[in-house]
């Protein structure tokens, strides 16, 4: 019975397969885990120069400072985060869709705007439709340091300070819980919307204020980056796990619709034996 | 001797927390011994070590890359965008890096950046320097 083959062989192939979503969505659980915790570390960093930056940003008003000062707006650039690898489900495609209804609304020429991509999802996205894409990481490990970023972090920031552009956003997906992610847009410079600190101790500044905003906003901008970027990577692994658990339970529901016509086709071709031996008997009484 | 809480915090995860009797860091404008009861204060740091005494007359050395302290009477918090302490510095590793600027630098090739270069070497200076206790 040749039916029967093949839905013995669709049923082996279906099972291997679910093997496989299964153990990447198990994969991604951990890494989630792991994730999880390097975005919980980095939270009393992130507190802190908030804290400070709040509290100087308030107390030396118009300092005039370059990361503050709003500019018209000739060049807007785009920081888009996205993965390397794909079977995220919708993990990339939302950010892009996201980024693309942007720059069609805002923008009617290609020369209004730069990208700067994370991912080679996101890099290959808009290399292949011709956008101007002027820095990129790909290959960013599954649990990032401060180091790994660094580079992209200090140069979009400099990018800014030296006029290459006139405003900076940010695209990623954020975390909400493990089945939700969301996709948010944040204007990261000019630092237009600093919250005051909470707690107003009025700072004596060592040599002045201005010397110090010189080294904590760009420290600040990159740790927002950075803050970002493990927000990011949280979501693209519980994105992967979201996908990977549906795969897996679409896998055993086929397998369980492929063994019933496996069974009735088995017993269909008992039936027919049971039929063509009685009536084989019958015939020679 | 009164003590004040110290934190040592990177984007990384927090490195050191404790107390101590005073701290000796060095600033972009000079180094600078901080006690308890300090006014609250905001200074950046250079890239260099942190020296903290405790209160049993010991001496802990940090190595931090730049960054910036901010002191309260009863707290203080280091912030950079790396720290180590000075036994947990890997040393084979802050070599390479010291000879990689070194050649970066000997090199002057015209696409370098020099100031990287010359910034990648401090910081390996400083963490080799403060894993032998040279400071």
């Amino acid at each position: 019975m040749a039916n029967l083959r093949d839905i013995e062989m669709r049923i082996v192939s279906t099972k291997k397969t679910s093997q496989i979503t299964k153990a990447m969505q198990m994969v991604s659980a951990s890494k989630l885990n792991r994730a999880e915790q390097n975005a919980k570390r980095f939270v009393p960093y992130m507190e802190k120069v908030q804290d400070v930056v709040g509290a100087i940003a308030s107390g030396t008003k118009d300092s005039g400072h370059p990361m503050l000062t709003v500019r018209p707006v000739k060049k807007t650039a785009y920081l888009v985060i996205g993965s390397d690898r794909g079977l995220a489900g919708a993990y990339n495609s939302s950010v892009l869709r996201k980024v693309q209804a942007t720059l069609n609304e805002r923008h009617k020429s290609k020369d209004e705007y730069v990208i700067l991509a994370v991912g080679r999802v996101v890099r290959d996205y808009f290399v292949k439709r011709d956008h101007n894409v002027i820095g990129e990481i790909v290959g960013l490990s599954d649990q990032p340091t401060f180091a790994d970023i660094k580079e992209i972090a200090r140069k979009a920031v400099g990018m800014f300070t030296d006029g290459t552009y006139d405003e900076l956003y940010m695209y990623y997906n954020h975390f909400v819980s493990a089945i939700a992610q969301e996709v948010t847009k944040k204007k990261l410079l000019p630092l237009t919307d600093i919250a005051p600190a909470g707690t107003t101790a009025s700072y004596e500044f060592e040599p002045s204020g201005e010397a110090i905003l010189e080294v904590l906003l760009p420290q600040y901008a990159e740790s927002l980056i950075y803050g970002a970027l493990l927000d990011g990577k949280a979501s693209e692994h519980a994105a992967r796990m979201t996908a990977m658990k549906s795969a897996t339970d679409n896998a055993s529901e086929l397998i369980d619709g492929l063994s019933l016509s496996y069974n009735r086709a088995r017993q269909a071709a008992i039936t027919q034996e049971i039929t063509e031996i009685v009536g084989g008997a019958a015939a020679l009484e | 001797m009164k003590t004040v809480t110290v934190n040592i915090v990177t984007p990384d995860g927090p490195v050191y927390d404790s107390d101590v009797s005073m701290v000796i860091v060095k600033t972009t404008s000079g180094e600078m011994g901080i006690l308890a009861g300090h006014i609250p204060m905001v200074a950046p740091l250079a890239v260099g070590a942190v020296k903290l005494k405790l209160a049993d007359n010991k001496e802990e050395v940090v190595a931090v890359t730049g960054g910036f302290v901010e002191v309260r009477p009863d707290k203080i918090s280091i912030l950079a965008p790396a720290a180590e302490v000075a036994d947990s510095i890997d040393l084979a590793r802050a070599k390479e890096a010291l000879a990689r600027a070194e050649q970066r630098l000997a090199k002057k090739q015209a696409d370098l950046d020099a100031t990287r270069a010359e910034l990648a070497l401090q910081r390996a200076v400083n963490r080799i320097r403060v894993h032998e206790g040279n400071i």
